[in-house]
């Protein structure tokens, strides 16, 4: 079969790892994706999306009581005000106009915390395709706003049994409905995850958030980020923001995973921070594992988190130092969701209050002037529900 | 790895096909998965294909992630399942044994070191469902290393450049997929055009035995008449242990009649 165009590594990591039936597919949307780069039609139609429809440029706000050191500013670009709550809807535009360009007329896609089903169906609603959705049934419990948005535009949401009910094995059945039906139907991925060409297409689609906020920063501060913050599940937001970054050698990248009840304890999301690397998903990257080799159940607070893998440009990134990763425990997050709300009148998603959350441990010990600029990569409105339960007893 | 050109020379000579069935190692348990396993063999397998159970089958359909959902559930690790193995090696010195797992569980010890283990227990193939062409090189010149057959799928899109690829990597045996999708009866196979075989065997792969929702003695039938060497059953074979894993004798009983049905169609 013809080479592939692009990379599929990132060093070691990434790679096509599936049955060969599916080479082809993923061969075809690496095609469609080179020619769309190479095409200034496409180039104008997902600028014309994204203005028009979607709301970019998202603004970058100074916070202007959170921070709990004077000498600490945080600026948080606002992707909770993109159309659909979250960041997700950036690269699903720019899939969907793949799909149609790859004359698809249907769409299947996984979601975790529901964002990135939120967004397929508003795509698929918008441009006419067809979607059907696998969600964990331990998801849909637990983001029932985001289940009843994804119907209400359209689509079908199909619950996932199997295994811990959450964003693996809503992947898992992804991919095997996509290995029935690749001839008609594209496979709408979430995040810079699973096998090549996803990665990177998925990051390409998704780093004008980085380069807006550079901007934007450099216009308000004139000068770059002491650091970048975002969270990762996996590692879209994240990776869409560090992308304009990753030259600028001054500027510290860090990325945010769910730290659950503690990395120590196996309840955890945190792939990157175990260190055990293997192959899930399409991807040779960190995973989380028992030492047979057998996929471990992630945990966390935030659905979108709770993912045992991450992108494999990430565990690139942290095995040549560029990037850092560390973990933020569900109580921390809490904290981080409530503070906001109270302080900056804005409801963070619960993925994005990891972020937040480190950001303000940085800020707290920081002791020279510091400009942090945080990733918040959506909105809380889909975990009001959840949250209010968690809460319930425990004082406002 | 030798032992599927020997079963291949004696089938052609009896002017047969080839019967495979697959099964999950340590489904139900580990004791009762080698009292099925050597059922097979006794009911007139002429090879074996085992899966090493593993959490995230992806290329599998609802039965078949049922066993393995069974087989985890009663605590059986790739150790136990090369222990299953190694019993059943002895128990059969020339049948044919493939694998049939993910790479997750290849990699988790280091890809040679699996090798190894598989060739100690005595296992003559590997197919790994998740390690398509272009990424099977360190699989393959490991699985030579030792002896054993590295294992590759030839979907029903295939082209000529992984015809020759396959033909040329792969060894013991090719496995001819019937249709698109994942395993299951749900889905009946396809049977391949003579002229797909045909195309195939002109770049003289190791011989294809067909696989993917074979379930009846006609879909064997068919398989060997459209010019493949063999089929190999899994789900239909499976959901008989599904069914009756709470009654051993009677599922033997069960597995012994299918097997023989399925290996007389041949
Ligand atoms: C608001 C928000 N942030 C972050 C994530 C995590 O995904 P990723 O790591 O791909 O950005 C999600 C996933 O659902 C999300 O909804």
């Amino acid at each position: 079969m013809s080479e592939l165009k692009l990379n599929p590594y990132f060093g070691q990591y990434g790679g096509m790892f599936v049955p060969q039936l599916l080479v082809p597919a993923l061969k075809q949307l690496e095609q469609a994706y080179v020619d769309a780069l190479a095409d200034p039609a496409f180039h104008a139609e997902f600028q014309q999306l994204l203005t028009e429809y979607a709301g970019r440029p998202t603004p970058l706000t100074l916070c202007r009581n959170i921070s709990p050191n004077p000498k600490v500013k945080i600026y948080l670009k606002r992707e909770d005000l993109l159309h659909g709550g979250a960041h997700k809807t950036n690269q699903v535009l720019g899939q969907a106009l793949l799909t149609k360009r790859m004359g698809k007329q249907e769409v299947i896609a996984e979601t975790g915390a529901g964002q990135h089903g939120v967004a397929t169906a508003l795509a698929c609603a918008l441009l006419g395709l067809k979607c059907r959705i696998y969600m964990g049934a331990k998801d849909i419990e637990r983001q029932q706003p985001n289940v009843f948005r994804m119907k209400l535009m359209g689509a079908t949401v199909i619950p996932v049994t199997s295994g811990s009910g959450t964003l693996k094995d809503a992947v898992n059945e992804a991919m095997r409905d996509w290995s029935a039906s690749y001839d008609t139907t594209h496979y709408m991925l979430g995040t810079a995850a699973g096998p090549h060409p996803f990665p990177t297409i998925v990051r390409d689609f998704q780093k004008m958030i980085g380069e807006e906020a550079k901007q934007q920063l450099l216009k308000a501060e004139g000068k770059l980020p002491d650091a970048v913050i975002a969270c990762v599940g996996g590692g879209s937001n994240a990776i869409g923001m560090f992308a304009d970054f990753i030259d600028e050698p001054g500027v510290k990248l860090i990325g945010v995973e769910p730290g659950g009840t503690g990395i120590d304890t196996h309840q955890h999301g945190a792939a990157l921070s175990t260190g055990s690397y293997g192959i899930l998903h399409g991807a040779y990257t960190a995973i989380m594992q028992t030492t047979d080799g057998q996929i471990e159940e992630s945990y966390s607070i935030s659905a979108g988190l709770d993912y045992p893998a991450v992108g494999p440009q990430h565990t690139h990134l942290q095995q040549t130092g560029r990037a850092s990763y560390v973990a933020i425990n569900d109580d921390e997050a809490l904290a981080a969701f409530q503070l906001l709300a109270k302080s900056e009148g804005i409801i963070p998603a619960l993925e994005s209050s990891h972020a937040l959350a480190h950001a303000l441990k940085m800020a707290e010990q920081a002791t020279e002037p510091t400009v942090l600029l945080v990733n918040l990569s959506g909105r809380g409105d889909k975990d009001l529900a959840h949250v209010h339960s968690v809460l319930a007893g425990a004082k406002l | 790895m030798k032992r599927y050109q020997q079963m291949f020379t004696r089938l052609q000579q009896q002017n047969r096909g080839a019967f495979v069935p697959f099964v999950t190692i340590g489904d139900p348990t580990a004791e009762l998965s080698f009292e099925i396993i050597k059922t097979l063999i006794d009911a007139g397998a002429d090879a074996l294909e085992l899966g090493i159970p593993f959490s995230d089958p992806i290329a599998d359909g609802p039965t078949i992630q049922g066993a393995n959902i069974r087989a985890l559930a009663a605590g059986v690790t790739p150790a136990i399942s090369f222990d299953i193995i190694a019993r059943i090696r002895s128990y059969h010195a020339t049948i044919p044994i493939g694998l049939l797992l993910y790479s997750n569980l290849v990699m988790a010890r280091g890809i040679d070191n699996f090798y190894a283990r598989a060739a100690a227990a005595g296992v003559d193939s590997v197919l790994i469902a998740d390690v398509p062409l272009h990424e099977s090189k360190l699989f393959r010149q490991s699985a030579i290393k030792h002896d054993i057959a590295p294992i590759f799928i030839v979907p029903p899109n295939v082209d000529d450049e992984d015809l020759r690829q396959i033909a040329s990597y792969g060894r013991g045996y090719t496995y001819l997929l019937s249709r698109a999708g994942v395993t299951g009866t749900e889905t009946v196979a396809a049977m391949p055009t003579s002229e797909l075989i045909s195309r195939i065997r002109s770049y003289n792969p190791a011989p294809p035995l067909l696989g993917f929702g074979i379930s009846t003695p006609a879909h064997v039938k068919e398989a060997l008449a459209s010019g493949a060497a063999g089929a190999i059953s899994g789900s239909a074979i499976v959901k008989l242990i599904e069914q009756h894993q709470h009654q051993p004798e009677h599922l033997l009983a069960q597995l012994t009649q299918f097997i023989s049905s399925m290996k007389a169609a041949t």
